[in-house]
């Protein structure tokens, strides 16, 4: 088992080293970062002294790893648009992100995986041809338009809630919440809907896929055969299977919310990392870049590192080793 | 007259199944459509001069004010809305397309050598795709995007729009194609049609393209469906951010973002129109999707 | 106790109603075990699940009547079939690796089966699956019942199934084809075990196999079934030993004996084509090209010393991971022109040696030699190497032996095409015709891809294939485990007539004893990767030298000689 731990958090480390150098490479290579950060006044020698003085002129790797261990030391460096600290901007920005996030992928979590099991459990009924209909015509929406039909229908039309903006926050410590005010969930209701649809299609279907393999396999016949009550049948046996895959994806799509929060965010003007990440592409404010994918790579990969010790929670196989 | 094709064959299966054959039908009519939009289309919206202000605005021929020249109307230019979906869905179904493909030939070769040969080839090809993954496809075609805005001039940039785009989406789909090719190249690799080829002495080229190829040829063509659905949502979400095609070029995407301007007044035509058709083409695609999935994973029904 | 009267079950579908089982009657009496058997598609499965209730959608039963004592069973509302499952009727699998939930105890899944069906505590209960597992044949099971099934060995895994189907004190047990994952040893424990709880619980057992010799072994009588038509039914001896109906005379025909060996076997419709009369002009193309290409004396092979490591898992960061030895100082020779059988059970390294032999896997040590030719190991070999052609080899599973995805003249084309023996497309196809008549298939399956064949159709496409390569070393690797028993004879019929004609050598490999007895001269015997015996066939049959080799003997069920 420490093994198999030690093995992911290796390959962890390299996907964030890929990732840090992928950084890098935008910082070094995109557009020159001396020109970005002077003015058109800035004589040629102050470029130079400038350009010695950030290390420039050092060799490849020893930029790497000067730029890595300012990283992990939390200095992110200076954006070219705003010249302010990027990890200030960054983590002004994380708790609006996370909170929509988050409230997205329970949303899609809490609708899909019982959605997943009906249609699982009775995949002929009307229902479950409605739904899967339904969710076949969810996948096929880009989330932009979810954002305008649902800004059109209840901003625009019933005038129920509130299309842009994060409305009341609360200061807790750094951390900006809007979780704590009505006006603040209220605020937040449209966008995690958006952002929660899609992967609620996605985590239904699969769980389904899933659940109807599970249902098929020999051991729920067995317990079929041998009279195990049905819901215990169901939940006991069939969905604690079901859910050893189905964690991998979660794990995955926690990804898939932050990127999509792009498009929310910027549909509904959320203050998020997301927002800035389009402003900094715009601007090719590279640093901004940067450090956001770097931010992004460590939220995945430390989320399929808690994955991957729910395995151990969830399947004894890994847990407990051979004794015949 | 279809007796001579066998039941459960995907034709006969296709042939009875309503709604892949409505999918399909749509999705043949939006495509030819779309091919021959400088034929069918009544204007050409990229020419100036085809177009005027005067006409602006213009409802749907249904509604009061519209004209029969528009049947669904006009933009704030003035600009025929069919002519401008026509060739809208032209733009997006080219690069949707043209992506989908590029994305299929790398991802395929790459998960076919990955699973064939295994050992140190797969593990570099695998670690790489981790990485992919742990930067989701839209964050990946944003961020070849804004490589490209950095790198290239500005002069050069606005010509480059289409390929650039294309390339991210491509670049950024290739690793469900790679990954699902390795995981089916590493069961079929140890059936024994394999051995057999191996036992001979045939090329491991030969192997590949030959022997292991047709048989995973199922599952990719579900990627592929379904992937040129995320292509063209991929496409509309990147224009819509602002960060695909000009408004002069417009895709579908563009389209819906202009149409966003109009979401508040009453000129519904512009924003859902194109909206509505987008949705119907992804849709039909994705249905059609579905159906290769049931015909291919015969287990999931 | 249960009686099943006319039983019709159909499976509707779009193209009108398949009917699996048509008018089948029987009856199982307490304490009786009633064997029901029939090759593939005879509808076996089917009336185990329909008299249990669990029928695959969309299967229905159709007509007849199914009573347990004074119960009918087709009269029971879904609850209360489901009440009756476990309570009265229980059921065991094939495969005891996959009929367990891996996420729960034993212990979870004993009790939560008593509980189901008896108000009791869960102590009481706990103490029950106890008292249950020790008295099947489970040691210290106060501890092992809190394990997990993956912990248990697959034997030992199907007494836990065992005991789940026994734990609610059932009137009747299904045993779908119980023993067939299990090597010999173990099923004839497994076996023992149903013997003895039919007789001290009086427990019914349908005991549904494919397996003549299980069937001889245990059952009281037997149902032979064919395309869901009951055949014959009686006293196992009766029916077994002096069969009546003409299906149950050629079925028994073709299991081939432990005890002796038979020259040929005698397959009905095949009699007239035996190799004296055989239609000269069939095939006879075919046999002269190979026989020209045979003129060169038979060709042996011998193996000196061979050993095969394989990487084990990693476990631990510190310890090197433990090689897995699949074969340890392996020597054995195949005489020029003969047969050579390995026996073995599962795990023995039977295939891991016709892999090295093929190249497929590199040993660690040891030498390969096929006749003056040395072969070297692994990814060493060429694929130019002259052993990639002299050397072939038949597949166990004839359906994923041949590519689905290409026409079978493609696929015996390509040998030709490959070793350089015929470029000219016409000329192949000619010879391609010619070979599938050699073997007894039609011309016209050249145009017909794989999945249009059965099985035993299959084999004989994955023969040819072989001999369009002009092989002088054959391996056969289980060549007639997937099939059903008649089929069985008709391709090992074949390849003896093949070997017989071209002077073939072979190493015949099967786990099945009695089917290397009809088909070799000499034998191997392999267990743990090492050679425990070798000699000549009826040398080993009749004077079995090693300890394990008179056990498997011992242990192989068989129909008695005097029947």
């Amino acid at each position: 088992m420490a093994y198999f731990i030690l093995k992911r958090l290796v390959q962890s480390v390299f996907v964030m080293i890929a990732v840090a150098f992928l950084a890098f490479s935008l910082f070094r290579f995109v557009g020159d970062p001396v020109s970005q950060m002077t003015g058109v006044e800035t004589t040629v020698e102050d470029q130079d002294r400038l350009r010695e003085g950030l290390g420039l002129n050092d060799p490849f790797v020893v930029q790497f790893i000067r730029f890595s261990s300012d990283l992990l030391r939390g200095d992110f460096g200076f954006s070219y648009r705003t010249r302010q600290p990027v990890a200030e901007m960054i983590t002004n920005r994380i708790p609006a992100t996370l909170e929509l996030g988050v409230v997205a992928l329970l949303i899609s979590l809490i609708v899909g995986i019982p959605a997943g099991v009906y249609t699982a459990l009775r995949p002929r009924g009307i229902a479950t041809q409605l739904i899967l209909m339904t969710t076949l015509v969810g996948v096929s929406i880009p989330t932009f338009v979810i954002g305008i039909m649902l800004i059109f229908l209840f901003g625009v039309q019933l005038g129920l809630l509130p299309t842009f903006g994060r409305g009341g926050t609360v200061h807790i410590g750094s951390w900006e919440s809007s979780l704590f005010t009505f006006d603040g969930w209220k605020s937040l209701i449209l966008p995690a809907v958006t952002l929660g649809v899609y992967q609620l299609t996605l985590t239904m279907r699969l769980v389904r896929a899933q659940m109807m393999d599970v249902m098929r396999s020999d051991y729920i016949r067995f317990a079929m055969a041998r009279g195990v009550p049905l819901h215990s049948l169901y939940f006991r046996h069939a969905l604690a299977n079901t859910m050893v895959p189905v964690i991998t994806i979660i794990g995955l799509q926690f990804g898939g919310v932050i990127a999509f929060s792009i498009v929310t965010e910027s549909v509904f003007q959320w203050p998020g990392m997301g927002l800035l990440f389009l402003e900094s592409i715009r601007f090719v404010d590279i640093p901004v870049m940067g450090v956001y994918l770097v931010v992004i790579a460590f939220f995945f990969v430390l989320v399929n590192l808690i994955v991957d010790l729910l395995y151990f929670a969830i399947d004894p196989r890994l847990r407990v080793k051979e004794d015949v | 007259m279809l007796a001579f094709i066998k039941r459960r064959e995907p034709f006969w299966l296709f042939v009875h199944s309503p709604s892949a054959m409505i999918a399909a039908f749509l999705t043949a009519l939006i495509i030819l459509g779309a091919l021959f939009a400088p034929l069918i289309a009544p204007s050409n919206p990229y020419d100036l001069s085809s177009f005027s202000l005067m006409d602006g605005l213009l409802p749907p021929v249904w509604q009061d004010g519209g004209r029969s020249a528009f049947l669904l109307g006009t933009d704030d230019q003035g600009r025929d809305m069919i002519s401008s979906i026509l060739y809208g869905a032209r733009l997006s179904l080219v690069i949707g397309l043209t992506a989908m493909v590029i994305a299929t030939v790398l991802g395929v070769g790459l998960g076919l050598a990955a699973g064939y040969f295994g050992g140190r080839f797969d593990a570099v090809i695998m670690r790489i795709a981790d990485v992919q993954l742990a930067l989701p496809a839209i964050l990946t075609a944003l961020l070849i995007d804004g490589i490209a805005r950095g790198i290239l001039p500005t002069e050069i940039q606005q010509n480059m729009r289409v390929t650039v785009l294309t390339l991210a989406i491509a670049l950024s789909l290739w690793v469900n194609f790679a990954r699902t090719a390795r995981a089916s190249t590493f069961v079929e690799k140890n059936k024994e049609y394999v051995e057999a080829a191996i036992i001979m002495g045939q090329h491991p080229l030969r192997i590949m393209l030959i022997q292991i190829l047709p048989n995973i040829v199922g599952p990719l063509l579900v990627i592929m469906t379904v992937d040129l659905a995320s292509a063209i949502l991929l496409e509309a979400t990147l224009s819509f951010l602002g960060i695909g095609l000009p408004a002069d070029s417009p895709s579908l995407g563009t389209l819906i973002r202009i149409g966003m301007q109009f979401l508040l007044s009453g000129e519904w035509w512009i924003l859902w129109i194109p909206t509505v058709f987008l949705i119907v083409l992804v849709v039909a695609i994705n249905v059609l999707g579905d159906f290769l999935r049931d015909i291919f994973n015969p287990g999931l029904r | 106790m249960l009686t099943v009267q006319d039983l019709t079950v159909r499976f509707p579908s779009r193209f009108g109603d398949f009917t699996a089982i048509k008018g089948v009657s029987l009856s199982v009496a307490p304490g009786e075990i009633h064997g029901l058997v029939g090759e593939s598609g005879a509808g076996k499965s089917t009336i185990g699940a329909a008299v249990i209730g669990l029928l695959q959608s969309p299967g229905y039963v159709a007509e007849g009547s199914m009573t347990l004592q004074d119960t009918d069973l087709r009269t029971l509302s879904t609850d209360q079939a489901h009440k009756m499952r476990g309570k009265r009727i229980s059921m065991i699998f094939q495969d005891p690796q996959t009929s367990l939930n891996p996420l729960m105890t034993v212990q979870d899944q004993l009790v939560e089966t008593i509980q189901a069906h008896e108000d009791i505590s869960k102590t009481q209960a706990r103490k029950r699956a106890i008292d249950l597992l020790e008295e099947i044949g489970i040691k210290n099971a106060e501890t092992r019942i809190r394990a997990y099934p993956h912990q248990f060995s697959g034997g030992m895994r199907q007494r836990v199934v065992i005991a789940l189907a026994l734990c609610t004190d059932p009137d009747l047990i299904i045993a779908d084809e119980p023993t067939t994952a299990l090597d010999v040893a173990v099923q004839s424990q497994v076996l023992g075990l149903i013997r003895r709880l039919a007789d001290t619980r009086q427990i019914g057992f349908l005991l549904i196999t494919h397996d003549i010799g299980v069937i001889a072994q245990i059952a009281d009588r037997v149902t032979v079934l064919r395309h869901g038509i009951v055949m014959e039914t009686g006293k196992t001896a009766q029916v077994l030993g002096k069969p009546k109906n003409p299906y149950t005379v050629d079925l028994m025909k073709a299991v081939p004996p432990l005890d002796r060996r038979l020259d040929r076997f005698l397959v009905p419709g095949e009699d007239r084509k035996s190799d004296t009369d055989r239609d000269q002009a069939k095939g006879d193309k075919a046999e002269k090209w190979l026989l020209a290409g045979q003129k060169d004396p038979a060709t042996g092979l011998a193996i000196n010393d061979l050993s095969v490591r394989f990487v084990g898992e990693r476990t631990s960061l510190w310890r090197k991971p433990k090689p897995f030895i699949a074969l340890n100082n392996v020597s054995l020779d195949v005489r020029p022109g003969t047969i050579m059988g390995l026996v073995g059970e599962s795990g023995s390294g039977k295939s891991t040696l016709a892999k090295a032999i093929t190249g497929l896997v590199k040993p660690a040590l040891g030498t390969i030699r096929l006749q003056d030719l040395d072969l070297p190991h692994g990814r060493d070999r060429g694929r130019h190497h002259p052993s990639r052609r002299l050397i072939q080899m038949v597949f166990q599973d004839p359906f994923s032996s041949l590519n689905a995805r290409h026409r079978i003249g493609y696929i015996l084309g390509e040998p030709l095409l490959h070793y350089g023996f015929e470029p000219d497309a016409k000329l192949r196809r000619n010879l391609v015709a010619d070979m599938l008549e050699l073997v007894g298939l039609t011309p016209d399956a050249i145009d017909k891809y794989p999945h249009q064949f059965s099985g035993g159709q299959r084999q004989r496409i994955a023969v040819a294939r072989t001999l369009l390569a002009r092989p002088k070393f054959l391996i056969c690797d289980e060549p007639t485990s997937a099939l059903d028993v008649s089929i069985q004879a008709q391709i090992l019929n074949l390849l003896k007539d093949l070997q017989a004609t071209f002077g073939l050598t072979i190493l015949f490999i099967s786990h099945n004893l009695a089917v290397v007895r009809q088909m070799a001269d000499d034998v191997t015997v392999l267990r743990y990767g090492k050679v425990v015996e070798t000699g000549k066939v009826e040398d080993v049959f009749e004077r079995p030298r090693a300890e394990y080799t008179k056990e498997l003997l011992a242990l192989t069920p068989v129909t008695p000689s005097d029947w």
